[in-house]
């Protein structure tokens, strides 16, 4: 188990879990990043972060920072 | 009459069906968050003779009480009692749209569920089954187009078919402990008698902030149920299985509704093409350079594409030599840009516009002071502000493209880590660099960040980003340093001070944020929407829009302002009406004298002898517009240098050698003017968009603090510019500020540590 910071472009993993607290917590469930859902790590802006992943089929950004909260189970490395 | 209240998420097309719905033309973009506070319209159908109010909600992905948004639309619902909700999703995001149409439906409030662009989820070749998500969600749905304006009727008239019902609350949480627990709390709260029990119990077991304040009695309730039916700890986060139940209920169940035409891979959309290039690792940032050059260089430049750089153009007889608009299209310097031809056409325009009123005025023996007044005074003021509307307008436009196609937000996406180091997100970037252009497009684009404390720091600074007004002040000054005390460079002056600008803004926006405007720097977690082509329909909506309500503030404040200031420049105190080279003896000029002195460390104050009140006087002068600092000098050069007539294409160079020469001030001191005009209280126009757009009780605040900026960075620069000494004493005294900041942050750290 490991991060979604962590993960790879082009890779797919479903989120275990989201830790943190709060407002960003909150934030990210309203977004649909919740536990079960899978997650596709699109792309890094040009500088290396924040991050571009596509969840429950549209476009999301987040900085590494928010996505060290999240631990994603299994990584399926197909595109 | 009935109130409907549209809700949905940001960027779901809520305020193009506001629009349609009401016939309002209120601004859209193709970004999250352009609704900032709730609005009002009303809906006629001519054909029943129906007539409702609609309330806009800002845009919202939940009902927590996180954003002040999020407040504004949850206590509309819960506290005004609306007769329905329309709630607005986008059906090309259907998953994510839902999660809020969850939370909605708990309370007892008809709704209706209108999913937008229906039309192209069809295009797309899928299909959504209407009938099917209604048995769902147990509220009735249509699927319209607000843009293409398709079944709006129908729904509002199935909207007061709903409105006429009574509905209660449906939980969509399908898990046999936390209903039962759901079942438990919302018994307590009818106890109480309050409405809307289930979602209040709900939100309570989520761990909602203003639910657990309010209710800290009830909470024990959920703790002891906790012990009781769960033996491992990790089950217990509520707010995870709620947010997770809620999805499992839109993917499980609702997905039902929706026919996906699979074509066993996955297109590449035009939108991911678009976006591969855009966002390139390493064209990027390049891209991005490009296009804002692009736009400034067709909305300022006189000089397109640097055609005129090879002396094409300096024999070339002008077109309509001799009237008004002679330099619309080209001067021997080059080609003009679009926006530069249009700023000559309006210029042309309201130049003549003016001279044949005061032809007029004087051939009916109209006495001078009224000519003065109506002439100068009135349309002076207007046309000053109307000269520069044409580039403020195109300048929009150009911004107005990038937002709606959907690039604003990439720029966001590449800018955010450089902009973190300063405490601001990417999306600061845009309202800071249109401030070169000019301040009040720029200030309104704040309406995008969605963090109070970083809209406020960026007012603030947006200023310091020189904008096109304050660049005559800049190439006159220098250019009149290097004539007279054989300095360096003009350009290199000027770009000096640009820089400067930008590093007082640098610095304010890091002081700001360790000290008054502290906080954690604002999530950046933002969608990321589809590109699309522009609207032809909203682009022209946000113009009119934009011109309205700048041409708005023209009549009023701006117009008032100015007209104050002709008066007093063109009065003595003993009501003679004075003739334009008699400024010297205005009102406004023993204001100036009465003022000098505060100037003195600035180094065009008081040392200056019996003229210094010039500079206090061009400084005032220049808060009607920038442009007019230089204006007054060429006046005030003609009133002291007997037979001076200032020469047009020198644009002020010789003005203020005359002021040099009058005055004798110091090289230190003329750049020390720049600085203080360029960092201190904007033009009026900006002044008023400050105060429309910041927060009601931030404004007084945001004036002081470009006055004392101002007045301690041309002081440093005066100071250390005559005395070098002195600079050991900033160094000292920044050294000082530095620690004192960082005791601070450390004392402020460890108060909120201990909070938590």
């Amino acid at each position: 188990m490991f991060k979604l910071s962590e993960m790879n472009v082009g890779e797919t993993g479903q989120i275990k879990k989201i830790n943190g607290s709060g407002h960003i917590r909150k934030r990210l469930f309203d977004m649909g990043v919740t536990p079960n859902s899978m997650v596709f790590l699109r792309k890094k802006a040009p500088l290396g972060d924040p991050l571009e992943i596509t969840i429950r089929g549209y476009e999301l950004t987040l900085r590494k920072d928010e996505a060290a909260l999240i631990d994603i189970e299994s990584v399926d490395a197909k595109l | 009459m009935k109130n409907f209240a549209l809700i949905g998420n940001p960027n779901s097309g809520k305020t193009t069906l506001f629009n349609s719905l009401t016939g309002s033309t209120a601004h859209v973009g193709n970004w999250p968050g352009v609704t900032v506070d709730k609005r009002e319209g009303k809906y006629k159908y001519k054909k029943e003779n129906i007539e409702v109010n609609i309330v806009d909600l800002p845009g919202i992905y939940s009902l927590s009480p996180y954003t002040s948004e999020e407040v504004i639309s949850r206590n509309y619902i819960l506290e005004e009692n609306p007769d329905c909700i329309i709630n607005i999703i986008d059906a090309t995001n259907f998953e994510r749209n839902l999660y809020l149409t969850t939370q909605v439906i708990e309370m007892n409030v008809p709704v209706i569920v209108a999913l937008n662009m229906i039309d192209i989820v069809e295009k797309n070749g899928n299909s959504i089954n209407e009938k099917l998500l209604e048995k769902t969600l147990g509220v009735p749905v249509i699927g319209i187009s607000a843009l293409k304006e398709e079944n709006l009727d129908t729904l509002m008239i199935k909207a007061l078919g709903a409105s006429n019902k009574t509905r209660k609350g449906l939980s969509v949480i399908k898990d046999e402990k936390i209903s039962s627990l759901i079942k438990k709390i919302e018994a307590e709260y009818q106890n109480k008698n309050v409405q809307n029990s289930l979602f209040h119990a709900t939100k309570l077991i989520e761990n909602d902030e203003i639910e657990v304040k309010n209710n800290e009695n009830l909470v024990s309730i959920i703790d002891e149920y906790k012990k009781d039916n769960y033996s491992n700890s990790e089950d217990t986060d509520f707010e995870a299985t709620i947010a997770d139940l809620r999805y499992q209920f839109i993917t499980n169940e609702c997905n039902k509704a929706v026919k996906a035409e699979k074509n066993g891979k996955e297109k590449i959309s035009f939108s991911d093409r678009v976006d591969k290039i855009l966002t390139n690792k390493w064209i990027g940032i390049p891209i991005f350079l490009v296009i804002l050059f692009l736009i400034f260089h067709l909305t300022f430049s006189t000089n397109l594409f640097f055609i005129g750089s090879f002396g094409l153009f300096e024999n070339v007889p002008l077109l309509f030599e001799g009237t008004p608009y002679e330099e619309l299209f080209y001067t021997s310097e080059g080609i003009n840009s679009f926006g530069v031809m249009l700023q000559n056409l309006v210029i042309g325009t309201t130049d003549m516009i003016s001279s044949l009123v005061n032809d007029g005025l004087v051939s009916v023996n109209t006495p001078d002071w009224c000519v003065g007044l109506i002439v100068d005074g009135v349309l002076g003021g207007i046309f000053s502000i109307f000269s520069f509307l044409p580039q403020i307008l195109l300048l929009f436009l150009f911004f107005s493209i990038i937002e709606d196609s959907g690039y604003m937000a990439r720029i966001a996406f590449i800018l955010d880590r450089i902009f973190r180091k300063f405490g601001l997100s990417g999306r600061a970037f845009l309202p800071l660099i249109m401030g070169f252009g000019c301040s009040v497009p720029a200030m309104i684009n704040t309406r995008t960040l969605a963090d109070d404390k970083e809209k406020i720091a960026t007012i603030r600074v947006i200023p310091f980003f020189s904008c096109g007004a304050k660049l005559p002040i800049l190439t006159a000054i220098s250019g009149a340093i290097v004539t007279q005390f054989g300095l360096a460079n003009a350009d290199l002056i000027t770009y000096s001070m640009y820089l400067l600008g930008m590093i007082v803004a640098i610095i304010s926006i890091i002081l700001m944020r360790n000290t008054i405007m502290r906080g954690k720097i604002p999530p950046f977690i933002m969608e990321l929407p589809e590109y699309h082509l522009p609207q032809f329909k909203s682009l022209v909506i946000h113009l009119w829009d934009k011109l309205k309500h700048f041409v708005k503030k023209a009549f009023t404040i701006i117009l008032a302002s100015t007209i104050i200031i002709w008066f007093i420049s063109h009065f003595a105190w003993n009501w003679s009406f004075l003739e334009d080279a008699e400024l010297n003896q205005s009102i406004l000029s023993s204001i100036g004298q009465f003022i000098q002195p505060i100037f003195t460390p600035l180094g065009f104050g008081s040392q200056l002898g019996q003229f210094g009140w010039v500079f206090a006087v061009a400084a005032i002068t220049g808060l009607i517009a920038k442009e007019n600092v230089i204006a007054t000098f060429a006046t005030l050069a003609a009133s002291l240098t007997a037979g001076f007539v200032a020469d047009d294409a020198l644009g002020g160079i010789d003005s203020v050698i005359e002021m040099i020469n009058a005055t004798g001030i110091n090289v230190p001191g003329l750049i020390a003017f720049i600085a203080f005009n360029m960092l201190t209280i904007p033009c009026f126009a900006a002044v008023a968009t400050a105060k429309s757009e910041l927060p009601k009780n931030k404004f007084k605040s945001t004036i002081l603090f470009w006055i004392i900026t101002s007045f301690v960075v041309s002081s440093m620069v005066y100071l250390i510019g005559t005395f070098y000494w002195t600079v050991f004493i900033y160094i000292a005294l920044i050294a000082v500020v530095i620690i004192l900041i960082y005791l601070y942050n450390r004392r402020m750290n460890k108060i909120e540590k201990g909070l938590n």
